[in-house]
């Protein structure tokens, strides 16, 4: 009744090509964008953010990177955690660097850092495919992992290894460091997620993504009709690993403010965020935020349920938290191969027809 | 139905309310699940045993009872930052993290906040330096410390001279396995040994490739800086190598029965140091028959006893004490926050108060001040008796080379200092 395309007329091309083009996902859309702009700024608290939204926003730059790479061009890769690494310390080594400059520069070199050691261990990819270039990403994981422990010029010769975010700020607001508000660390990765995820929605709706696709498809049938596999492939690890650069620059400079590399950027960050995705969806940018508030949240809450509410002892919560979340994983992949992405494309299509289905 | 309902939501609020804004609050953030639950489960039982203990014998401190929420943190900073963010509200005196990791994540947050923590013989070595690190405390005893303690040992052992000798320095890839690194290069040069930094990737379950290169190497002392699991395979790992077990030494973190038991009469001989001394103190039966048979204990309470029990113990002992000198300068029980820094700046523990609390010689007498936040830098050396399954202490309290030690914190503080923006002063 409300969601349907009767009666929306369009009367040009763009008009008829645009992201959403039904009018009530529109509505939605900016309704979505004005309370996470407007609304939650100003109610959010300490735990709020530095628990919940900030590690969720986060996460959603990091799994749209690593869909559009797995999702849309179809290259499976393992080594997101470490490029993610390379996005933290790229941007700890500017912020020490150049302290005048703003840390969104930063931010944005770190994710352009990122692309260019991501174009680099995606050669490979253009001779080796599926589950080997699987274990060649892996390489990269493990690689970069050991080269920031190894090599003292990347943390600043620090006694511990750790690398610290010092204070900076945009318009005169703090970001990072821990004086900053909850509402300003909120923010700063509000934007640039918005950033992100628009980006992404454009490229792969355009040319470049739908050479992506073909690739995903059907890699001798893509070159036959046209699609350069050297430049598709290698485009695509380079906007993957800059999304995951920023996610990476964001996550320590703004979410931990201190970071080890091989405790927060390990191997198993590389599966987290590949769970997201396949959870969420693969090649969606949809479902690059359903997984990442799955994955994000769910613990969370299961945490709060158990041990604040139902005053369980801390252990046990954190077992049966594992074992829960492993049993949701597993129905919702058995319920829905295609992840929540697809549950709420369903949802879409049975809402068009509502209330008078045939 | 709805009577149910209500009731129901009524209890959830009562639950989901927290402590009573009176009570003191001292959060655990303890983790007894994943690779290092072994040792971090003794440690919590003993952090918590304690602060029931007072509550049962004592009604709390000063009259005023206490609360130890517990947070499950996994010895994961993702998670100590969550359970830091969760238990903040709830007016906590004073925070333990347990982990060089998260406390590397506090220590600014803390500092923001204004809330004390104590990382005893962890954390951030230099933070014994008062003027720049006024909120963070490392009494009694710090890792610099146990270095210069272990290369001291082993000065005794060898009459003095150990130029042209090898140390390997097995190691936690961590900021936690990494922080004695510099003070050993420091005693290397001293002493004229060489130093052979080997190290092990977390958790620690795989450690062939570093136990060949020591049987290749034959270093004479292996010194060890693990925790969790990668204790207990490093001492197997040591015991098939036939590597001498008496020139084996961990740190405090690396001596406790859960990572010797596992390898048997193959840990025979196996040193640790000790900054809290292994002995049945007149505190355990008061721990047995007020909590433990109450049903109260935080865990099984089959853990008294044990080197991380009583370590965990001492830490709530040291929180306890401080909170009571807080409530004396202070003059109210109903203490907070800042009061309680005030108090862990005051504290002072005398061999008398030891005895008195039923603990005597449990640690080094120490005090702390604004100048000296890491106390007297002192710890015992301990050795593994398999067939008694115990272990024994073997030396006096060793004294750490203070002359080494006081330029790196100088140095490291001041880096800290000028990295975050701090003026550092004492008051």
């Amino acid at each position: 009744m409300l969601y349907r395309e009767a009666g929306d007329f369009k009367t040009t091309y763009q008009a008829d090509n645009q992201t959403f083009p039904i009018r009530f996902d529109r509505w939605r859309y900016y309704a979505v964008l004005v309370v996470a702009y407007a609304v939650i700024p100003f109610v959010i608290g300490d735990y709020w953010a530095n628990a919940i939204l900030v590690p969720f926003l986060i996460y959603s730059i990091a799994a749209i990177g690593l869909n559009i790479l797995v999702g849309y061009c179809g290259q499976v890769s393992l080594g997101t955690g470490g490029f993610m690494a390379v996005g933290a310390y790229a941007v700890y080594k500017l912020m020490t660097a150049f302290p005048e400059v703003s840390i969104v520069i930063h931010v944005l070199l770190a994710g352009g850092v990122t692309a260019a050691v991501g174009v680099l261990f995606g050669l490979p990819s253009l001779r080796i495919k599926g589950f080997y270039l699987a274990v060649a990403t892996l390489a990269a994981q493990f690689f970069l992992v050991w080269l920031f422990n190894k090599v003292p010029w990347f943390y600043n010769y620090s006694a511990s290894g750790q690398i610290n975010a010092p204070e900076r700020s945009v318009m005169g607001v703090l970001v990072t460091g821990p004086n900053t508000a909850p509402w300003a660390q909120y923010m700063i990765c509000l934007v640039f997620v918005t950033f992100c995820a628009v980006l992404a929605r454009n490229l792969t709706r355009g040319s470049v993504g739908r050479k992506w696709m073909a690739i995903r498809d059907m890699d001798i049938a893509a070159e036959i009709i046209g699609v350069n596999p050297l430049t598709a492939k290698l485009s695509a690890f380079a906007v993957s690993s800059f999304f995951i650069g920023i996610s990476g620059a964001l996550f320590f400079a703004v979410y931990l403010g201190a970071v080890e590399v091989g405790e927060a950027f390990g191997i198993s960050k590389s599966f987290l965020v590949l769970f997201m995705i396949i959870i969420g969806g693969l090649g969606s940018i949809f479902g690059s935020f359903a997984g990442a508030a799955f994955l994000v949240l769910l613990p969370v809450a299961l945490k709060v349920l158990g041990v604040d509410v139902l005053g369980w002892p801390t252990d046990i919560v954190a077992h049966v938290q594992l074992v829960i979340v492993g049993a949701l994983i597993i129905i919702f992949l058995i319920a829905e191969p295609h992840g929540l992405a697809q549950l709420w494309r369903v949802a879409k299509e049975k809402l068009r027809l509502w209330p008078f289905p045939y | 139905m709805k009577m149910k309902t209500l009731a129901l939501a009524a209890l959830s609020t009562t639950l989901l309310a927290g402590p009573v804004a009176a009570d003191l609050v001292f959060p655990s953030l303890s983790y007894r699940t994943g690779p290092y639950a072994a040792n971090g489960i003794p440690f919590a039982d003993g952090y918590q045993d304690y602060f029931t203990l007072l509550n049962e014998r004592d009604g709390g401190i000063g009259g005023v009872r206490l609360q130890v929420p517990e947070c499950e943190t996994g010895y994961n900073t993702e998670k100590g930052v969550e359970c830091y963010e969760a238990t903040k509200g709830l007016n906590p005196l004073v925070y333990q993290p347990l982990s060089t990791g998260i406390t590397y994540q506090l220590i600014p947050k803390v500092t923001a906040d204004g809330i004390p923590m104590h990382t005893m013989g962890y954390g951030r070595t230099s933070a014994q330096d008062g003027a720049t690190f006024p909120w963070v405390f490392n009494y009694p005893a710090n890792y610099w410390d146990g270095a210069s303690i272990a290369v001291n040992h082993i000065l005794d052992q060898e009459g003095g001279d150990i130029s042209g000798k090898t140390i390997a320095l097995v190691y936690h890839n961590s900021a936690y396995g990494k922080e004695p690194i510099r003070t050993l290069q420091e005693l290397a040069t001293k002493h004229g040994f060489t130093l052979t930094e080997i190290p092990v990737d977390h958790p620690g379950q795989e450690q062939k490739s570093q136990w060949l290169q020591i049987r290749r190497d034959r270093p004479d002392y292996v010194l060890m800086w693990g925790w969790g699991v990668m204790n207990q395979v490093a001492i197997q790992e040591a015991a098939n190598i036939n590597f001498p077990m008496d020139h084996f030494i961990g740190i405090w973190w690396s001596g406790s029965e859960n990572d010797v038991i596992p390898a048997g009469a193959g840990a025979n001989g196996y040193k640790a140091l000790n900054m809290n001394r292994v002995a049945d103190f007149p505190v355990y039966d008061e721990i047995r028959a007020l909590v433990v048979d109450k049903g109260l204990a935080a865990g099984a309470g089959d853990q008294i006893g044990s080197v991380l029990y009583g370590r965990g113990m001492y830490a709530a002992m040291l929180a306890a004490e401080a909170a009571a000198k807080a409530q004396e300068l202070a003059g109210t029980p109903d203490i907070t926050a800042a009061q309680m820094r005030d108090g862990m700046e005051a504290l002072e523990i005398t061999a008398a108060r030891m005895v008195e609390l039923g603990m005597p010689d449990i640690g080094p007498e120490f005090s702390v001040s604004c100048a000296n936040h890491g106390g007297v830098g002192q710890a015992y050396v301990q050795q593994w008796d398999a067939t008694a399954q115990q272990w024994t202490v073997i030396t006096g309290l060793i004294a750490s080379d203070r002359e080494v030690i006081d330029p790196l914190v100088v140095e490291d503080a001041a880096a800290y200092a000028s990295e975050a923006g701090i003026t550092p002063a004492c008051n």
